[in-house]
């Protein structure tokens, strides 16, 4: 059932965002009107938590100046962080920006707050095919943000070849890092092995934490979300990470060193999403701040800078985001590659069987 | 040690002076107690309990934890951190005891806190400014690389980040300090006359070294060493942001779960572990000193 | 004195000077000389390398940490043009708000701590009473007990104390400031007391004897002759109070609540992001700052140091 459903998933988002692809000369629409702050916000604080490197320069400033709000802004390196800091008691976020299988988690917890949409009109602008996700099914809870893969980012220059395969990257003779999200790198290696990724089979996990801890002897730090800067820096030729971190790399080096690269067995597909936590102290500026973010303006600022895909309908159609981007088989994949991709879904009864197998995984790597 | 100084030498100990004595140290007594004892309790009584859905923290109470860290996965993680700890006191003690050696044997006094505060200076500085440091040095493309391929003396970059090595180096780096100032005070009240009578007994150099000053030392070791130990079974910056995947500690366990995966009964079990471990190390050092 | 006689001379003359020993003796001797001046010099280069590298390559004309390429301010500008690095969040702003949260929270702390910590130090060095013993283990323990264990602690107590406090009455407590101010004055107060109960320890108990024999009171004593006395080990307790907290990273990790970022928070943030020579502009400034600091506070104890 459960895989049937990601099937589903895949073929859902693979398809009708694409669409727009396949049509170039499509014209674009007028752009809309910038957006205003509603009334009656002015002087009040907003606490949001969000991942590093995951907005634009002058969203938050913008947000600021619109609203005369102060904006409180602090960062977590990867769902788990988040959620260790949200069990323990919100506090005192307003905003959170969960993944996909992470939602579903929170929402089982009970952790976030059924969203408000008549503060949220820009719903409307969301792409059809990211309505209505399988984690939080009518969206009560969130709203899309950015969507992204997992995948390879390399210096091209070190490593010497373009990487297809996992196997290179398992098998590559110098530094490597992976990434810190438990079930993006086990859901890899069940997926090398012909499992399902989001298997709750204990043997599977079994074998899949055992394939990572015999194919790890060339891992050097285990990153949670600074990878692309240890790639930068060449403290690692090859790393494991989210698309867009890669991709701002890539564009900030006056080089043609790193790459970004969607391995032939597969890779992770997701979409990170804005939701408000239980016990948000200002959950009505919280809903506003989500209608600015879904401002197909603000939303292609974002998307523009951070090399994300964007799920804002509206800031595609109306040309808003870069055109480079929008061809880049390394932020919107082709048909063929989505394909290849799968997401990641929550599994309660496994939760702790995954957990237990990465502790040991970060454990073993040490050896 | 310091703190079982008496200093109660006054004869008249009325009523009133113990009353005073109380009160003064209720403030202490109780912010300690609530901030400090009870958050422990807290942790020890934590370890026992189980993770329950969602990660929260639930009954029954199970020894599931410590069956987990006293085996063959975790309990080599707490070996190592021993392991690193002892390396890195021994490596502090060889680089520290000259250092101190040498300052307490410049001849005048300025010169003496002139030396000691060259010592203290870089330390004074914010303690994760100076591990950014070392990891610019350590890097693939890092200082030290750069100028060892510039010389010639290596044709690839050594792997020296994200290794023991660089663990080892960024607790040395760390602790130093706190075994050269017991060492330096010990030293100081040293009466080299004893060594001048050593001579006159017919040994060199060496045999009056290891045979007068370093047993009369001792006590400056002896705390050094403790100083530099007890704190590095603790360490978790350092192997978090210079070690990568290597030279993983307790901290970083305890780390791993109260920001990480979740699990605070297994955080707690380990706390309480590597608690013990200190213990252990402070009554080794209590017997020993009571000998000497 | 033995006769100069032929046969005493010929005792003298059967000792022999082991010349072999003699030179693995002077060997030994000047080995040591060299080692005692060779190591110190690789020791304090060993201390000063990485400030150094932090500093120079403050001023390098280049992105790269790594290779000198010249001279230049243009990091140091662009700090103080509110630029820190790469990305949003790191304006200079936002680095003086954690400065200013650090300054904030140090500064409590360390009036709370010193009070506190100056009060135990008096009634451990003056009165005897019962369970003297049981303060004074209690106050050694958390120089001892490693921080994170300190710090994980303080995050389940507060953890389940403020889910309790909502279960049961509704009200809303989160961490925050007063988080991370209790958690520093917990540790600060055991440092303190060391450093007062020292001074106390140098100081000749029978000034007070004397004040007292010539009538004053408890409280006068304290005020007049005590007190001044300890100032500058209570000065010497606040400044290494205030310095611990400034430079306190775990405990403020765990327990810190949204927008208490202190500087050593933020630092940290920092050296995740991609290398930028900004963030050795401002570690050189932070150099600078604790020097400074350091400089002026030994200068005022060398001031009000009793001989």
């Amino acid at each position: 059932m459960r895989k049937l459903l990601f099937l589903i998933g895949i073929l859902v988002i693979a398809f009708p965002v694409f669409a727009q692809d396949a049509t170039p000369e499509m014209t674009t629409m007028p752009e809309s009107a910038p957006w205003t702050c509603p009334e009656g916000y002015e002087g009040q604080t907003l606490s949001i938590f969000n991942w590093s490197t995951y907005i634009a320069e002058d969203s938050i400033s913008n947000f600021e100046a619109a609203c005369g709000v102060t904006v409180i802004y602090d960062v977590y390196e990867s769902n788990e962080a988040m959620l260790a800091r949200l069990r323990g008691g919100n506090p005192g976020y307003d905003l959170v920006v969960p993944t996909g299988n992470t939602v579903a988690i929170m929402i089982a917890g009970g952790l976030l707050e059924p969203l408000d949409f008549a503060n949220i009109p820009n719903f409307a602008n969301v792409t059809d095919a990211l309505k209505d996700p399988s984690y939080d099914p009518g969206n009560v809870y969130t709203v899309p943000y950015q969507w992204g893969t997992i995948g390879v980012g390399y210096n091209i220059t070190k490593v010497g070849e373009p990487i297809t395969s996992w196997d290179q990257v398992f098998n590559y003779d110098g530094p490597v890092a992976w990434l810190d999200d438990l079930r993006g790198m086990m859901g890899i290696a069940l997926n090398i092995l012909g499992y399902d990724p989001n298997t709750e089979d204990p043997a599977e996990i079994e074998a899949a934490k055992q394939f990572l801890i015999d194919n790890g002897k060339n891992v050097v730090a285990i990153a949670g979300d600074d990878g692309q800067a240890m790639l930068e820096r060449g403290d690692v030729d090859i790393t494991i990470e989210y698309s867009g971190d890669i991709l701002q790399v890539i564009n900030s080096c006056e080089c043609d060193n790193f790459d970004y690269a969607l391995p032939d067995e597969g890779a992770v597909v997701w979409v990170d999403n804005l939701a408000i936590p239980t016990d948000a102290p200002n959950k009505a500026l919280a809903e506003v701040f989500i209608d600015y973010i879904l401002d197909p303006h603000v939303g292609a600022d974002i998307s523009n800078y951070t090399a994300y895909a964007s799920p804002n309908k509206t800031a595609i159609a109306e040309g808003l985001i870069d055109e480079a981007y929008l061809s880049s088989p390394i932020i919107y994949p082709s048909e063929a590659a989505m394909q290849n991709l799968f997401a990641i879904l929550d599994e309660p009864e496994a939760e702790q069987i995954y957990n237990d197998a990465w502790d040991e995984i970060k454990i073993s790597l040490g050896k | 040690m310091a703190f079982s100084l008496d200093l109660s030498q006054s004869s008249s100990h009325s009523s009133r002076e113990r009353t005073q004595g109380r009160l003064l140290a209720l403030p202490a007594v109780l912010w300690l107690f609530l901030f400090f004892l009870m958050p422990l309790a807290i942790v020890f009584v934590v370890s026992f309990m189980s993770r329950g859905q969602g990660n929260a923290i639930t009954f029954p109470l199970t020894l599931e934890h410590y069956q987990k860290i006293f085996g063959p996965i975790y309990f080599p993680v707490f070996l190592d951190s021993i392991k690193i700890a002892l390396v890195t006191t021994i490596i502090c003690l060889a680089a520290g005891y000259p250092l101190a050696f040498f300052i307490s044997t410049r001849r005048t006094k300025a010169m003496q806190q002139f030396a000691l505060f060259l010592v203290i200076l870089p330390f004074w500085t914010n303690f994760l400014v100076r591990t950014y440091a070392w990891r610019v040095l350590l890097g693939t493309e890092g200082t030290i690389n750069i100028t060892l391929m510039n010389l010639h003396l290596i044709d690839a970059p050594l792997q020296l980040l994200n290794t023991d090595f660089a663990v080892l180096i960024g607790l040395v780096y760390g602790f130093l300090p706190f075994m050269i100032l017991p060492i330096y005070s010990s030293v100081e009240r040293f009466d080299f006359r004893l060594v001048e009578a050593a001579h006159d007994l017919g040994s060199n150099d060496w045999r009056a070294f290891w045979r007068v000053v370093f047993p009369l030392t001792l006590p400056g070791v002896g705390a050094g060493c403790i100083l530099v130990f007890i704190p590095a079974i603790g360490a978790f910056i350092t192997p978090d942001l210079l070690g990568g995947t290597q030279g993983l500690m307790i901290g970083n366990l305890i780390q791993g779960q109260f920001r990480g995966t979740g699990n605070w009964p297994l955080g707690s079990a380990a706390s309480v572990v590597m608690m013990g471990l200190v213990m252990i190390g402070l009554l080794v050092y209590t017997r020993l000193g009571r000998r000497g | 004195m033995a006769e100069n006689t032929a046969a005493n001379r010929a005792q003298y003359q059967t000792i022999a000077i082991d010349h072999g020993k003699l030179r693995r003796d002077m060997l030994t001797r000047n080995l040591g000389k060299v080692g005692l001046i060779l190591e110190p010099i690789l020791g304090y280069f060993f201390l000063w390398a990485p400030i150094l590298v932090l500093v120079i390559f403050s001023f390098n004309d280049s992105r790269s940490v790594a290779q000198w390429h010249g001279f230049t301010f243009q990091w140091y500008q662009n700090i103080f043009n509110d630029v820190v690095g790469a990305e949003a969040r790191f304006t200079t702003g936002n680095m003086l708000i954690a400065l200013g949260n650090s300054l904030f929270v140090a500064g409590i702390a360390t009036v709370i701590s010193t009070t506190i910590g100056t009060m135990v130090a008096l009634s451990l060095a003056r009165g005897n009473f019962i369970g003297k013993r049981i303060v004074d283990s209690v106050l050694f323990l958390p120089v001892v007990i490693p921080e994170i264990t300190q710090a994980v602690s303080l995050l389940l107590f507060f953890s389940i104390l403020f889910n309790f406090v909502q279960s049961t009455t509704g009200i809303r407590v989160s961490p925050g400031f007063g988080t991370i101010i209790i958690g520093h004055v917990a540790f600060n107060i055991s440092y303190v007391a060391i450093v007062v109960r020292s001074r106390l320890a140098d100081m000749n108990p029978r000034y007070e004897e004397a004040a007292r024999d010539l009538g004053a009171n408890e409280w006068r004593t304290f005020w007049r002759i005590t007190f001044p006395l300890i100032l500058p080990g209570v000065i010497s307790g606040a400044l290494l109070a205030f310095t611990l907290s400034l430079d306190d990273f775990v405990i403020t990790f765990f327990n810190s609540g949204p927008g208490t970022t202190t500087l050593p928070v933020f630092v940290y943030g920092l050296l995740k992001l991609t290398v930028t020579p900004e963030i050795n502009a401002i570690s050189t400034l932070i150099l600078l700052a604790s020097t400074l600091l350091i400089g002026i506070s030994i200068a005022l104890q060398g001031r009000n140091a009793v001989s």
